[in-house]
């Protein structure tokens, strides 16, 4: 008998622990990249003693934390030299939750914290999330209702007068609140490699280089030009797909139907010409290696599109040798103007710290002092008309890495432009599938048709709810 | 006398069901439940329009017609079978060869036991790391590419994720090199379970290697084989990670190294049930049929075999 209790016993224990692993399994929280803990000290006391005292802000990567730390005035890092490791501002907690942006990983992070957000304890609450123009839409939708409107946490129009419009328009809901802000202006322009301009073109002077890539047809016959001289005249064609798709006349998606744009298909019939002359590449951008070859003088690419951070960060300027270490870079308008990139700001529907998220905000993307340093000590092509142009005004806007030109005056005119009203909550998916796609058709791999054929199935198969035919 | 048996017949019963529990409940949780589900929600339109939730609304069998008359169903599984073979056929063969060799007694082989784990080695790579490895390896200025310019062997680097054959070639090399140190280890066990006598009366009898190999060990070895196919066969219908990483998802190009998988993965872009779960249960009853044909094929010598 004693032997059938104990191995009843056993076999109990034996199935219990499997369900307690279960269990563990499923309710663990997922783990998060942040080091600090919740302090709960209940002895400061101060004006918002009322609010949370953890502020959690979701980020793709590291630099809405850089800038936070080196620029909110009273924020103490928990680590220095990793500014993604959190911090404290007065007694609160600072937490980063960073979820990369690969495979759509960090809208997913979005998609699976935000919805809920009102509900789940105080510490665990999302305060602020970060976004990009890209899936923006997404976020600030009012019947989704996951970005608090500024006004409902005090933010006035008037707070945000200094900012350029794009960037309040592409975070404005259909009702007209704005849900997010930016201290960023990301127009950008066509960075042209000097020495490849005073070679072939016989000049680096902005303005002149200027006419020679003023429209699409002066682009391509210079690029003939270039050609015969062993240069690129982008590193790939996928360069140029921003400043085509910036520039359409009807938003991918309108009224749930597919629309393809001319001016994509345009860029389709010149990147096609392009690439078949050996013009230029079908490399991916970041990882191609003709593509991050042309940064120095060996790759003999002519120019890259793209705006002041990628300029500063994203052509090599630290590795001896480079272009852009060299100062051998141009910047000018090109055949279009466009914009890439930025950041937004939003304060989660549910924080617990609105008072904190809505100073954040407002230091953050509209405090001319703040935004100043930024400019300088960060490179940023800042969201603030007046600093703007303050910098384009003295010297302190020249750019090494430019030779010494002051791009400002230009990228303040070119953020003026820009204009928001043909982005859809599509756009993302629908350009990824896009470029995928057309590479297979300049690559030879398949004709214009099937390769639209192909790109109409693909939305088809991110957005079941749209019309592609 | 005989009431008192039978009572121990049935408490011996009752332990054994309570044995089972463990792998019931796992059974029941990890794997029937998410079959039934996934049945279940194949007959929904339910996905994810950005926050917005579609559905779950019933719609009957319209996400199994849709998968048919606009998904590239026969596309994805062509390619599927296409990149299966391209590694299958070496693997099996190889095995065979090497399954020979170190279970002959005969040819006395050195270091047999270094031998098993070393090409058992590739298998305990992660497949994402090893796809990773390999798409630098053969990237368009990647190592081999250099290798293969400077020894003037191309005059410029070819583009291997560009080319439909080595993209397929290079996912089934792969599954290849991933997968024979297992499939040998499968054969050789059951070669070695082969009744020695049998081989000795062969060579007794004048029999040369070969005759033997052909006229011995393949027949006796149908049951392994035909499980060693069938394994493989599942498991390459469900062949995921490695082209997934090497594509970057996309099956590139033109989708001609887009496996079932990568497709049903597509969908989950918008969280798409419905349409997933449709495409599971195709790929479920697909399985089914393909599994019933090879075992129908080497259908009775198996049988016997069981029976024993």
């Amino acid at each position: 008998m004693k032997k059938k209790v104990l191995s009843a016993l056993l076999a109990s224990a034996m199935v219990a622990s499997m369900m307690a692993g279960c269990n563990n399994g499923g309710t663990n929280p997922a783990p998060s990249s942040s080091a600090g803990q919740p302090a709960q000290s209940g002895t400061a006391v101060n004006n918002d003693a009322a609010e949370g005292k953890v502020l959690n802000i979701q980020v793709w990567n590291e630099e809405f934390a850089s800038r936070l730390t080196n620029h909110y005035p009273g924020y103490e890092p928990n680590d220095a030299n990793n500014p993604t490791a959190g911090g404290k501002i007065g007694d609160v907690t600072v937490n980063f939750i960073v979820t990369a942006n690969q495979n759509n990983a960090y809208q997913n992070q979005l998609d699976a914290v935000l919805p809920g957000n009102a509900s789940l304890d105080a510490d665990k609450k999302t305060d602020i999330f970060l976004v990009e123009a890209d899936y923006a839409l997404k976020y600030v939708d009012a019947s989704a209702n996951v970005a608090m409107p500024l006004s409902e946490l005090g933010i006035s129009d008037a707070d945000l007068s200094k900012q350029y419009q794009y960037t309040k328009d592409i975070v404005t809901d259909a009702n007209g609140a704005i849900r997010g802000a930016s201290w960023q202006a990301c127009s950008a322009g066509l960075i042209y490699n000097r020495a490849a301009a005073k070679e072939v073109l016989g000049t680096d002077d902005p303005a002149k280089v200027q006419e020679f890539v003023k429209d699409w047809d002066t682009f391509n016959a210079t690029a003939a030009k270039l050609g015969e001289k062993g240069y690129l005249v982008e590193a790939s064609v996928n360069d140029s797909f921003r400043v085509y798709s910036n520039n359409v006349t009807s938003p991918w998606v309108k009224d749930g139907k597919l629309t393809i744009d001319n001016n994509i298909m345009k860029w389709v019939d010149d990147s096609k010409v392009l690439y078949d002359a050996k013009y230029t590449t079908t490399d991916p951008l970041w990882d191609g290696d003709t593509w991050k070859g042309g940064f120095y003088p060996a790759g003999k690419v002519f120019a890259y599109f793209g705006p002041a951070w990628f300029f500063n960060f994203s052509m090599g300027a630290d590795q001896a040798g480079s272009i852009a270490n060299q100062g051998g870079w141009g910047l000018t308008t090109g055949p279009q103007g466009f914009f890439w990139g930025g950041t937004w700001i939003c304060a989660a529907q549910g924080t617990d710290n609105p008072t904190l998220v809505k100073d954040i905000i407002l230091t953050m993307t509209t405090d001319n002092a703040v935004m100043k340093e930024i400019a300088q000590q960060d490179s940023d092509c800042v969201n603030n008309k007046e600093v703007l142009k303050e910098l384009a005004a003295d010297a302190s806007g020249n750019l090494a890495i430019l030779g010494g030109q002051n791009p400002y005056e230009m990228l303040a005119k070119g953020a003026e432009l820009v204009d928001m009203s043909k982005i859809s909550a599509y756009d993302q998916g629908c350009n990824e599938s896009f470029q995928t796609v057309f590479k297979d058709y300049f690559e030879g791999k398949q004709t214009k048709d099937e390769a639209l054929a192909a790109f109409k199935k693909a939305v088809k198969e991110k957005y079941p709810e749209l019309t592609v035919d | 006398m005989s009431k008192v048996k039978r009572g121990k017949v049935v408490r011996y019963n009752r332990w054994g069901y309570i044995f089972l529990i463990p792998f019931m409940v796992t059974f029941i949780i990890f794997q029937l439940i998410p079959l039934c589900t996934t049945i279940y929600n194949s007959f929904f339109e339910n996905y994810m329009s950005g926050l917005k939730q579609v559905g779950p609304t019933f719609i009957g069998l319209e996400n199994y017609k849709t998968l048919i008359t606009e998904g590239d169903l026969g596309k994805y599984f062509t390619n599927t079978l296409i990149v299966w073979l391209i590694g299958f056929v070496p693997q099996i063969i190889l095995s065979l060869l090497l399954g020979a060799w170190f279970s002959d007694p005969s040819l006395r082989l050195k270091g047999q036991r270094f031998f098993k784990t070393v090409i058992y080695l590739p298998n305990l790579i992660m497949a994402s790391a090893f796809s990773m490895l390999f798409f630098t390896l053969f990237s368009d200025g990647g190592p081999i590419n250099s290798m293969l310019v400077q020894a003037g062997i191309l005059s410029e680097p070819f583009k291997f994720f560009s080319s439909i054959s080595a993209t397929r070639i290079l996912i089934g090399f792969m599954n290849f090199v991933m997968w024979f140190g297992n499939t040998t280890i499968l054969l050789m066990a059951g070669m070695m379970g082969i009744d020695p006598s049998l081989f000795e009366a062969a060579e007794v009898d004048g029999a040369t290697p070969r005759q033997i190999f052909w006229k011995i060990t393949l027949p006796l070895l149908r049951p392994i084989l035909v499980y060693v196919l069938i394994t493989s066969l599942i498991g390459g219908l469900q062949m995921f990670d490695v082209p997934q990483i090497l594509t970057n998802g996309e099956g590139s190009p033109v989708r001609s190294s887009m496996t079932l998988i990568m497709y049903l993965n597509k969908h989950l872009y918008s969280k798409n049930y419905g349409m997933a779960g449709a495409l599971s249960v195709y790929l479920f009853i697909l399985t089914g049929i393909l599994s019933f044909i090879v075992f129908k094929l080497t259908g009775p010598q198996k049988e016997k075999k069981e029976k024993k």
